[in-house]
């Protein structure tokens, strides 16, 4: 299921502003990376590129490429609707569909683009999604009320569980535990820790511990200032990055001296 | 411990109370005295009523018919039109296209009621008649449709679509308003999960948007109930209950009796109006409770 993200010298901008620059990496498969680096420096705005919904922001739009098993997301005529439907995301505020049960988030993305699904399928679906966001025995006796009784921490695995209904082959994970408590932070910790058996798994993150905790490979993004474009400053594995990274800034920032 | 309270806070909170009473007994007022005006109405006889009346109920009821009438075929033509221009403006057309049409359409919404009512009987109806001889030829078998069509073009159809022109600028003012409030992240959420913008429409902004929708079609429904001068100069008025809406015989609304009637009545005719006016107080109160029903149940709240 899982697939490799390779990105070619790709620049990222907001109208005129030129947010990420020149960033070239490859991303493996049934991996988890992570994205770390000062505020502003463009992390989301690249993970962004990944699914095509940088360009949702007016005036957005990106150059270079980003290839999914070899295939350019954004040659002429691939529809963003099915790059999306493949690369899922998960946001830093959890947003499940207020009005909706908690079963009709779960089978939100399936029943999209007139899919049908058979009851049984659906029922058999969204506790496989569920169980796989390890939300199942929480959740199993209610899953007709509204998804907006549920805590912060059960949103957001109600939203993993909702991205991965649809069977992406990868992840996007935008600072998924920055609204959370220690306790479902660890949660779903774990939980990505399962879902890269299946998953290439791309993470943004503040929290240097989750850095190394979760991923294997990271990628420290800076700026030279306030206006400047982000730029891919290392990219290694994890243990490296955070025991002898070979540029001055990355263990600047891994130390947590500046940023 | 007690902060003291500062003037400024006062001032505003006794100000907001003060405005907030004068409200209620504005209210009350109105209502007080459409009940005394009235009561003696409710009672009247045959020599008291128009022609051919000879109950207050008998005479009331094909008018509260032809508010209601009026108002719903005026809201089912404006509500699709109301809510399509909205979600036009705030969701798919260009931002300077939507400012210059939103100006359009608050520039609309002005417009007094008497230009509209010129616009029908001199324009609309003209034009409208062949339009609806070739309806009654083609779909005479509905009901509705049925002829023999007026001649005029002057007809309870006529009077909805001027209803509902007076009305799509508030409703889709309002409408569009709500649908910029749709939380980004929501409709972020359906974007993300593969929708197409119709899919991301349909899960994220109209479910957001739904009890403020109840609300705006509610308030265009509200003007509609008490339009006066628009009905009262397109439709030659009879009181009746008649579904046909192609037919030169008519039901007309309260408004419109009252405006048409008050000035050649005297004595008890004019208790029988005010009592009319009793009617349409009620039916305005009733179409809002309801709708306050129906946005409450929705857990709403949102929107407006
Ligand atoms: N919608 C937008 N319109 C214009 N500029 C934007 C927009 N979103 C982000 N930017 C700019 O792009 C740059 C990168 O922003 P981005 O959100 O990607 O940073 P980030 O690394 O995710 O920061 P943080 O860690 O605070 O989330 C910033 O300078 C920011 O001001
Ligand atoms: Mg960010």
């Amino acid at each position: 299921m899982s697939k490799r993200i390779t990105l070619k010298d790709l620049d990222a901008y907001y109208g005129s502003f030129r947010a990420v620059e020149g960033v070239t990496l490859t991303i493996e498969p049934r991996s988890v990376t992570a994205f770390i680096g000062p505020s502003g420096c463009g992390k989301s705005t690249l993970l962004r590129t990944l699914n095509r919904m940088h360009e949702v922001v007016p005036g957005a739009r990106v150059e270079g490429e980003v290839l999914l098993d070899g295939r350019d997301l954004y040659a002429p005529g691939v529809d963003p609707v099915l790059v999306r439907r493949q690369v899922g995301m998960v946001f830093q505020r959890p947003n499940p569909f207020p009005t909706m049960t908690i079963r009709e988030n779960v089978l939100a993305g399936v029943k999209l683009n007139n899919r049908r699904i058979a009851k049984a399928d659906a029922e058999e679906l969204t506790e496989r999604s569920l169980r796989g966001a390890n939300l199942w025995n929480e959740v199993k006796d209610r899953l007709n009320l509204p998804a907006n009784g549920l805590s912060g921490g059960q949103q957001q695995r109600l939203c993993i569980a909702r991205a991965i209904a649809v069977q992406p082959e990868v992840l996007l994970m935008d600072e998924p535990c920055s609204a959370l408590d220690p306790i479902s932070t660890l949660a779903i910790e774990d939980l990505i820790e399962e879902l890269k058996q299946d998953y290439t798994i791309v993470i943004v993150t503040h929290n240097m511990q989750q850095a190394s905790r979760v991923s294997d490979r990271t990628a420290f993004f800076n700026i030279a200032g306030t206006g400047t474009p982000g730029r891919l400053i290392e990219y290694d594995d994890t243990r490296v990055m955070f025991s002898r990274p070979s540029a001055q800034a990355t263990e600047d920032y891994v130390s947590g001296r500046f940023g | 411990m007690r902060s003291p309270r500062r003037l400024g806070d006062r001032l505003f909170s006794s100000g907001a109370l003060a405005a907030g009473l004068l409200i209620l007994v504005v209210l009350a007022a109105v209502a007080i005295f459409l009940v005394a005006q009235s009561l003696p109405a409710l009672t009247a006889g045959g020599t008291d009523l128009p022609a051919g009346f000879t109950s207050f109920w008998s005479y009331v009821l094909p008018l509260v018919f032809g508010t209601v009438w009026a108002a719903v075929l005026a809201l089912v033509i404006a509500v699709p039109l109301s809510l399509g221009v909205a979600l036009f403006l705030s969701h798919y057309a260009p931002r300077r296209t939507a400012r210059a049409l939103g100006a359009v359409i608050d520039l609309l919404a002005a417009v007094p009621s008497v230009v509209f009512g010129l616009w029908g009987i001199t324009v609309l109806a003209p034009f409208v008649q062949p339009f609806y001889t070739f309806l009654s030829a083609a779909f005479g078998w509905i009901p509705l449709l049925a002829g023999p069509v007026s001649g005029t073009g002057r007809t309870i159809l006529t009077v909805a679509v001027v209803l509902a022109v007076m009305i799509t600028p508030i409703i889709t003012a309002l409408t569009r308003e709500i649908f910029l409030q749709t939380p980004r992240l929501n409709e972020e959420a359906a974007l993300a999960l593969g929708a197409t913008r119709w899919e991301m429409i349909r899960i994220a902004v109209l479910p957001f948007g739904l009890p403020g929708m109840v609300s705006a079609a509610m308030l265009g429904l509200g003007r509609a109930l008490g339009e006066t001068m628009a009905v009262a100069m397109v439709l030659s008025p009879s009181v009746v209950v008649s579904f046909f809406l192609l037919r030169s015989e008519n039901p007309t609304t309260i408004a419109a009796n009252i405006a048409l009637n008050f000035p050649d009545s005297y004595g008890s005719g004019i208790n029988v109006l005010i009592a009319t006016g009793l009617a349409l107080f009620v039916l305005t109160f009733v179409v809002n409770a309801v709708a306050r029903a129906v946005v409450g149940r929705r857990g709403g709240g949102k929107g407006l």
